[in-house]
């Protein structure tokens, strides 16, 4: 027994302006300062005014939020008593705002403890709608919700399916100011859904095709959004992926990417998607050394093998740099797994994004002294409970080291 | 190594003995603080609800018993299911979060605790399909 959960969602160019059909009264806006700044709320208010709703506005949701600035939040909607609550922006105000909303709900509720094992019973005062201004977190679509504890210096992976939004707007028009940066650790971010969420061992038939479409899109897309912020179709598609990505991976969960990448984010505050598709090849190498080649689906599906060159060897299994030259007749599943690990490490490069920990500036010395809390908050996060291959605390150590050195995974 | 009837006194010695016994848990578990009821409801053959007692203190097992009369504890954490439900998890055939997820199994208890320590809660699962159990059927 398992569920597919799912907002209604409106996508496309001009899928704001689906604000103006709703009913209700009041609507407090969960968003950060630099949505005010673009303009983003404006737009918002103006949709929500034409329903005739009157709007607040919170815009002090900081990156990675804590658990004091959802409290915070949510005694400001006990206050107003919204109708609508909605969560504009990144995965930081949209996961503040499922937070804020929870305890709107539930004033005895604490933030970390909102969990997916018990009936919380939102619903009543309020209903979520979330817009999406980046294209990789899926917050718009899912009830996972990042909070950070700034006491412990973590990131708590928390979430009910309750917090689902009722209304998700994924409108490519807010996705066309991100810069390059942003961009690409955003679709890495996707791309990390997507893989994981196909891949994990909650894996389902319902959320596979999330997953596959998800990662097509995003190599095909990502390379044009991060070229050219003014592609309109790869802002759209990377948009819509980010979204699908979400819906894959929050039916089916993500795993030890997720898990090392929040340890690892929360001890050096390095931004999400960053963090966890720096680990993401050194993942999937240590699952596919455990026999998990599903990747070699997800090789077939973006086309891969398309180029095959059956005169040339396969050089990527000596390690070469290219991806692709396979003879398609010849390729195993382990093969090919080897194939899409190498594509993502290509994609990464090719974007210029981090391949190991060290080049983000980390002393080794103050890695090897965060290793302790690393371990800790990796293996005690939810996500790392559907990883196909669970590490030992040894292993999961190894790992973090290959990816602090860029070695690939050899165990 | 023994078979053990499921829900014994002898197979929550022989997880209790497990645990103890396990550096895997004692690392992923040694921050947890508080006792459990796990409660198997009556299904099938299992004509009577059996009560497992298990006080977990900082990744050891201090206490494990069966409990005739379930007032004669009052623990921080009970977790409870069908005979069937807890036959699959142990079997390693039912994911014990993806069942508390589905409702298949309840927990009660501080949840913020629960959260931050989900390495221990697989780590007693594995210990559990160590046990050569043998079920009623």
């Amino acid at each position: 027994m398992w569920f597919f959960n799912s907002p209604q969602v409106v996508f496309g160019e001009g899928a704001l302006s689906y604000l103006a059909q709703i009913h209700g009264a009041r609507a407090y806006i969960i968003t950060d300062d630099q949505m005010v700044r673009f303009g983003f709320v404006d737009l918002v208010q103006e949709q929500l005014t034409q329903a005739n709703i009157e709007t607040r506005v919170f815009a002090e949701v900081e990156p990675e939020p804590s658990l004091d600035t959802v409290r915070r939040g949510a005694a400001l909607l006990r206050e107003y008593e919204p109708d609508w609550v909605v969560g504009l922006g990144g995965g930081s105000p949209m996961d503040a705002a499922k937070a804020m909303w929870a305890l709107y709900e539930c004033p005895d509720l604490q933030p970390d403890c909102i969990n997916p094992l018990e009936y919380l019973g939102l619903g009543k005062k309020a209903r979520l709608i979330t817009i999406a201004t980046t294209s990789g977190t899926g917050a718009e679509v899912t009830w996972a919700t990042v909070l950070s504890d700034p006491a412990e210096n973590r990131k708590l992976g928390l979430g009910s399916r309750e917090t689902l939004a009722t209304i998700a707007i994924v409108d490519p028009i807010f996705a066309m100011k991100m810069p390059p940066r942003l961009t690409a650790d955003t679709g890495l971010d996707a791309l990390t859904h997507a893989i994981e969420g196909y891949t994990s061992s909650w894996r389902n038939d319902f959320s596979d095709g999330m997953c596959l479409k998800a990662t097509d899109l995003i190599f095909k897309f990502l390379p044009r959004a991060y070229a050219d912020g003014n592609d309109a179709e790869a802002r759209e598609k990377m948009h819509n992926a980010a979204a699908i990505a979400g819906l894959g991976f929050i039916n089916s969960l993500a795993a030890l990417a997720h898990a090392m990448g929040h340890s690892f984010g929360g001890a050096f505050h390095v931004p999400h998607g960053r963090a966890v598709s720096l680990f993401l090849p050194y993942t999937m190498e240590f699952a596919a050394n455990g026999g998990n080649y599903r990747y070699a689906d997800l090789a077939h599906f973006i086309g891969l093998v398309s180029v095959a060159e059956p005169a040339r060897p396969a050089p990527i299994l000596g390690g070469g740099k290219m991806h692709g030259y396979i003879d398609l007749g010849q390729a195993s599943p382990e093969q090919m797994t080897r194939c899409m690990i190498q594509a993502v490490r290509e994609l990464e490069t090719g974007l210029q994004s981090n391949t190991n920990a060290a080049s983000l500036g980390i002393p080794r010395d103050d890695f090897a002294r965060a290793m302790p809390t690393l371990l800790d908050h990796a293996e005690n996060d939810t996500s790392i409970t559907a990883n196909s291959r669970v590490p030992e605390r040894a292993e999961l150590e190894k790992i973090f080291w290959y990816a602090y050195e860029g070695k690939p995974i050899d165990f | 190594m023994a078979k053990h009837k499921f829900g014994s006194p002898e197979w929550t010695q022989a997880l209790h003995d497990e645990l103890n016994a396990s550096q895997a848990y004692e690392d992923a578990a040694k921050n947890w603080e508080g006792d459990f009821y796990f409660i198997v409801e009556p299904e099938g053959p299992v004509t009577n609800a059996v009560y497992m007692y298990m006080d977990l203190w900082h990744g050891k097992s201090r206490e494990a018993k069966i409990v005739q009369d379930p007032a004669e504890k009052n623990p921080a954490f009970v977790m409870s299911g069908k005979y069937g439900k807890w036959k699959q998890v142990v079997l390693a055939k039912l994911d014990p979060i993806q069942a508390l997820m589905t409702g298949q199994l309840k927990l009660k208890g501080n949840m913020t605790m629960v959260m931050k320590n989900v390495k221990a809660a697989q780590e007693i699962v594995r210990a559990c399909t160590r046990i050569e159990t043998e079920f009623e059927i």
